[in-house]
């Protein structure tokens, strides 16, 4: 295991998810528990975000649910390496779906953050892109610096996917930006903004 | 004996409901009913790797304004404790057709621990249990718990007992 090296990658989350979310458009996006729902809520809460507070292991297949009820919708999935390792199954899953209309975007620091910075798997170089393209997806690849930032972005928002990038980030504790906690109202605000008030 | 009616009464059920994801990981006992499913255009098939996808899915897929449905055997159920809280604090909609090994005459002791507590697990994370062992009230039983499922919007179990699915005997 590499223990610190993640303490110097130069690209840091909070940069990364704003340009991710800059001009979103009709975008839905889902947000994995613990930092990166603050890095999204950081770049603007928005009620065509879904931040989970919990549900580890599950928000790419909320991304999969959504972007089989929406295909005419960009559906973008920002999580976290700790995150995305408890549902590594759903990656199977999604290949065999195959969404063109859903990517993810795993910030992996090698660290479980939110709970106190212990290594990840990926510190032992789990490779989750290689896992995602070995499961099928089209559109994978992993990004551990400014040279090929641009490229993922513009995969992650518009090709034809699934799209799977993991994009290695600066292991840093940063300021909490918290998202409304009740459920009920997160669910219910983004119902109304896709579908109307009649949701 | 001929082919049972009732996985067909549950299938027109789910017409009935505009079920749009059929999610499983499959159960001898839904053989039947997923071959309906899969026939069915306005239906898509999402075969899971473990039992919690499917109630991140249908969460996903309710949030997009599509309804959906999850099938399972008992012993998946435990598999879905923790993603039941997604679906409790936010209140989503789910429809968990149940197929229950682990009851009378079962062959496989390994079935038995889960099989015993199904209905119980679900209560605990307050998913309303329908136990049907009656083979004509089943397609009425799940119209009537989905209409509940996606007007409320909460969370019910249609647990499908042994007898109706047959044992499993694991002789040649
Ligand atoms: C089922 C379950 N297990 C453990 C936790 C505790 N937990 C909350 S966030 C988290 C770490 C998330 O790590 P990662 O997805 O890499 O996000 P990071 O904060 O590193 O960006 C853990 C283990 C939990 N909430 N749920
Ligand atoms: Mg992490």
């Amino acid at each position: 295991m590499n223990s610190t090296r993640a303490e110097s990658y130069p690209l840091r989350r909070r940069r990364v998810v704003a340009s991710l979310l800059a001009d979103r458009g009709e975008m839905l996006v889902v947000a994995g528990l613990g930092t990166p729902a603050w890095d999204a809520t950081a770049a603007g809460d928005h009620a065509l975000t879904f931040p989970l507070w919990g549900a580890m292991g599950g928000a790419a297949m909320i991304g999969l649910g959504l972007a089989l009820a929406r295909p005419e919708r960009r559906v973008l999935v920002i999580t976290g390496d700790g995150e995305m390792l408890m549902g590594l199954g759903s990656l199977a899953t999604i290949a065999v779906q195959a969404p063109a209309n859903l990517a993810i975007a795993v910030l992996d620091n090698e660290r479980y953050g939110e709970t106190g910075m212990q290594a990840t798997h990926t510190a032992h170089d789990v490779d989750m892109a290689g896992m995602a393209a070995a499961a099928g997806l089209p559109v994978t690849g992993t990004v551990e610096s400014e040279a090929g930032l641009e490229a993922a972005m513009m995969a992650l928002r518009g090709a034809g996917g699934p799209v799977f990038y993991t994009i290695k980030v600066r292991a840093e504790d940063l300021p909490l930006a918290l998202p409304p906690r009740d459920g009920v109202e997160l669910k219910g605000r983004f119902r109304a903004a896709l579908l109307g008030q009649k949701a | 004996m001929g082919a049972p009616q009732w996985p067909g009464d549950i299938f027109r059920a789910l017409v009935d409901l505009g079920v749009r994801q059929v999610a499983y990981v499959p159960d001898a006992g839904h053989s039947r009913l997923l071959d309906l499913c899969a026939g069915e255009a306005t239906m898509t098939m999402v075969p899971l790797t473990t039992e919690e996808e499917g109630m991140a899915l249908l969460a996903g897929a309710w949030l997009g304004g599509q309804r959906g449905v999850l099938l399972m055997q008992s012993s998946g159920v435990g598999n879905c404790l923790n993603m039941l809280s997604l679906v409790r604090t936010c209140r989503f909609p789910l429809l968990v057709l149940v197929t229950m090994r682990g009851q009378e005459g079962e062959a496989n002791p390994w079935q038995l621990p889960m099989g015993r507590i199904t209905g119980d697990l679900l209560r605990l994370q307050e998913v309303f249990v329908h136990a049907v062992d009656d083979e004509a009230r089943l397609g009425e039983v799940v119209g009537t718990a989905g209409e509940a499922v996606f007007a409320g919007p909460g969370a019910a179990a249609v647990l499908i007992a042994q007898s109706l699915v047959g044992v499993k005997t694991f002789e040649d």
